[in-house]
C-alpha cells in the first residue's frame, strides 16, 4: 500500500496513470462514446472534419472518430496481453537463469541473447508473412515471441545480486526448496523491476502492432489504430488533405506508449533511490 | 582473449539460429506457404527455377529433413540465396546488393548521430538536474521514444514535403535528371534529410534517458565526491570522471538496441519509398517473394551481429576490467 501511494505521489506516474485510465475508460465504454458503428460504410466518403463527423470520413464512408474510439480496445488489449505474456516469460527465464547459474544460466542466456540480437520487426514481418491465418491472436503471439528477451536479461542480473543477500542465504541454510526461495524471497523483492518491465513490453507491443498493421501484415479488417493508419496511407489520405485521419491515431499510439513509459520511468525512480530528486 | 573467443562463438551460434529459423518456418506452417508462391508465379518461371524453389522450401522433396537441412546450410554459406521470384530472373543476391548501400549509408550515419546527440544531451541534463531544461527534456524524450517511427515519418513528410514543398516526396535521388558528380551527391543528401531526421529524432530520446540515468548513478559515487573535494574543475568531473564511467552501459546498450532501431528504420524507408533494405523487404512481402524475404532477414541479422561484434571489441578498449578477465 505504501508503495502504491508513493507511486501516485510521483508526478510522472500520476500523469502516466491518468492517461492510461483515460484509455481504459474509452475502451470499455467505446459503444457509448462512439456516435456510429465503426464498420458502417454508408456516409459520404472523404469528408473533412465537421459537426456530424468530428474527424471526417474514410474513403469507404466510415466515421473516423468512431473507428478511433473502437480502435482503443484492440491497441490497449494487445499492449496489456503481450505485456503480461512477455513479462511472465522474462520472469521465468530471468529468475531461473539468475538463481541457478552455471550451465542453466549459460544455456538460457545464450537463447536470450540470440532473441535480443535478432531484430524484432524483421522477424515479426517474416513470421506474419508465412502465417496465412491472420487474426489478433496471431499478432499477439508473434509480438510476444520477440518481446521477452530484454526483460529476462535485466531480471537475471537483479536475481544474481539478490541471491547473495543475507535473507536469501538464511532461507538456503534453513533448507527451503529452490522454488520457495525463488517465489517467496526473491520474486517479491523485484516486483518494482517486474512492473517496470511490464510497461516496457507493453510499449514495445503497442508500437509493433501499429507497425505490423500499418504494413498490412495484420488483420486489415480489424479496427485498431494501426489499421486506421494503414487505410489512411493506402487511400492517400494526405494527398486528399485529410491529415487528421493520419494524425489522430498516431498521436494516440504515442500517448498510450508515453503513458506506459511515464509509469515505467516512475517505477525506476522509486526503486532506484539515486534517481530521485535530491 | 577468452572474451573474444566467447564473442566469436556467440556470433556463430546466432547466425546459425537465424539460418535455422529461415529453414524451419516455411516447413512448420500448415500447408507450406511457399506452394502458394510457386502457384502464383507458375507461368512466369521456367521449370528449373520451380524445381530449385521446391528444393529450397521442401515441397515434393522426398529426402529426409536432415539431408535437406545440410544441403540448405551448404547453399547459404556459399552465398547461393536462389532467384528472386518478383524480380525474376535476377538472383536474390543481386537484388539485395543494390539495396544494401542505401540502408547502410542512411541508417549507419543517422544512428551514430542520434547516439552522440542523445548521449551528450543526457550528460548535460543530468549535470543540471534541477533546471527547467531537465523537466522538459525527460517527458519530451519519453514522448519521442514512444512515438511510432513511421508515424513521425508520415507527419514530417506531410508538413515539409507536401504542404511546404521543401523536400521531395520520396526516393533516394532525383530520377528524371542525368546527374553526375557533386550534383548527384547533393541530390542524394537532399533526399536523405527527412528520413535521417526521422531516425535521429525518434532514436535520440532513448540514449538521452539511458545516459542521464547512468550519469545520475555515477554522480553520487564516492569517487566523484572525492573529485569535488579535491576541487577539480566541473568540466573535468563531468566528462573525465562521470561520463567516462557512465557511458559503459550505454555502449553495451547501443549494440543491443540496434535491433530495435533497425526495425524503426525499416518502416521509415517504407514511408519515404527509400530504396533500401526495408523498402525491399516490404515489396518482397507484398509480392510473396519468400527467397528474397529470407535473404533480407538473414542480412539484417548478420549486420546487427557484426555491429555487435565491433562494439564488443571496442568495449575491450573502454573497460579495462574486460581486458584483465575479471568481468
Amino acid at each position: 500500500m505504501k508503495y502504491i501511494l508513493a507511486f501516485f505521489k510521483n508526478r510522472k506516474a500520476a500523469v502516466g496513470a491518468s492517461l492510461f485510465i483515460f484509455f481504459v475508460i474509452v475502451a470499455i465504454f467505446a459503444p457509448y462514446i462512439a456516435p456510429y458503428s465503426p464498420t458502417y460504410m454508408g456516409f459520404t466518403p472523404l469528408q473533412s472534419p465537421n459537426a456530424k463527423h468530428w474527424l471526417g470520413t474514410t474513403a469507404t464512408g466510415q466515421d473516423i472518430f468512431s473507428r478511433v474510439v473502437w480502435g482503443t480496445r484492440l491497441s490497449l488489449m494487445v499492449g496489456i496481453i503481450v505485456g503480461l505474456i512477455a513479462t511472465t516469460v522474462s520472469v521465468i527465464i530471468g529468475l531461473t537463469a539468475g538463481y541457478f547459474g552455471g550451465k542453466v544460466d549459460d544455456i538460457l542466456m545464450t537463447i536470450t541473447n540470440i532473441f535480443l540480437v535478432i531484430p524484432g520487426l524483421p522477424l515479426i514481418i517474416i513470421l506474419a508473412a508465412y502465417i496465412t491465418v491472420k487474426g489478433i491472436w496471431t499478432i499477439i503471439f508473434v509480438i510476444s515471441i520477440t518481446g521477452w528477451a530484454w526483460g529476462a536479461r535485466v531480471l537475471r542480473s537483479q536475481t544474481m545480486t539478490l541471491k547473495n543477500r543475507d535473507f536469501v542465504k538464511a532461507s538456503t541454510v534453513v533448507g527451503e526448496r529452490s522454488s520457495h526461495i525463488i517465489f517467496f524471497d526473491i520474486f517479491p523483492n523485484m516486483l518494482g523491476l517486474i512492473v517496470a518491465n511490464f510497461f516496457g513490453a507493453a510499449i514495445y507491443a503497442v508500437l509493433s502492432e501499429a507497425g505490423l498493421e500499418f504494413l498490412g501484415l495484420g488483420d486489415s479488417s480489424a479496427v485498431s489504430w494501426g489499421t486506421i493508419l494503414y487505410w489512411a496511407q493506402n487511400n492517400q489520405a494526405i494527398l486528399f488533405g485529410l491529415w487528421q485521419w493520419m494524425a489522430v491515431p498516431g498521436l494516440l499510439i504515442a500517448l498510450l506508449g508515453m503513458s506506459f513509459a511515464l509509469m515505467n520511468f516512475a517505477v525506476d525512480e522509486l526503486t532506484n533511490p539515486r534517481l530521485r530528486k535530491r | 582473449m577468452r572474451y573474444i573467443v566467447r564473442r566469436i562463438i556467440f556470433f556463430i551460434i546466432t547466425a546459425w539460429a537465424a539460418l535455422t529459423i529461415n529453414f524451419i518456418l516455411p516447413r512448420l506452417m500448415p500447408g507450406n506457404p511457399a506452394e502458394v508462391m510457386i502457384a502464383k508465379f507458375q507461368g512466369r518461371l521456367n521449370p528449373q527455377a520451380i524445381s530449385a524453389l521446391e528444393i529450397a522450401f521442401g515441397i515434393n522433396v522426398h529426402q529426409n529433413m536432415l539431408i535437406q537441412y545440410v544441403d540448405y546450410l551448404r547453399r547459404m554459406i556459399s552465398g547461393n540465396f536462389g532467384i528472386s521470384v518478383s524480380f525474376y530472373p535476377t538472383t536474390v543476391a543481386k537484388v539485395l546488393s543494390q539495396a544494401v548501400p542505401w540502408t547502410i549509408g542512411l541508417f549507419g550515419i543517422s544512428t551514430v548521430i542520434a547516439f552522440l546527440l542523445g548521449t551528450i544531451l543526457g550528460i548535460r541534463t543530468s549535470w543540471r538536474r534541477s533546471s527547467a531544461s531537465s523537466s522538459v527534456v525527460v517527458p519530451l524524450s519519453l514522448f519521442l521514444n514512444s512515438m511510432p517511427y513511421f508515424w513521425f515519418a508520415l507527419v514530417i513528410l506531410y508538413v515539409f514535403s507536401f504542404e511546404m514543398g521543401w523536400f521531395p516526396l520520396g526516393g533516394a535521388y532525383s530520377s528524371n535528371e542525368n546527374l553526375t558528380g557533386f550534383a548527384l551527391i547533393g541530390s542524394i543528401l537532399y533526399h536523405a534529410i527527412l528520413p535521417a531526421t526521422t531516425i535521429i529524432v525518434t532514436a535520440m530520446g532513448g540514449w538521452l534517458l539511458t545516459m542521464r540515468n547512468n550519469m545520475i548513478s555515477v554522480l553520487s559515487d564516492d569517487f566523484v565526491t572525492f573529485a569535488r573535494a579535491k576541487g577539480l574543475p566541473d568540466r573535468v568531473i563531468e566528462y573525465k570522471y562521470a561520463a567516462r564511467n557512465a557511458i559503459l552501459p550505454s555502449f553495451t546498450g547501443f549494440a543491443m538496441a540496434l535491433g530495435f532501431i533497425i526495425s524503426g528504420a525499416l518502416l521509415t524507408e517504407i514511408v519515404f519509398s527509400y530504396p533500401g533494405v526495408g523498402y525491399l523487404l516490404y515489396q518482397s512481402v507484398l509480392n510473396i517473394d519468400y527467397p528474397l524475404m529470407q535473404a533480407i532477414f538473414l542480412f539484417i541479422t548478420i549486420a546487427v551481429l557484426v555491429a555487435n561484434f565491433i562494439a564488443d571489441i571496442a568495449y575491450i578498449f573502454l573497460d579495462p576490467r574486460v581486458r584483465t578477465g575479471s568481468e
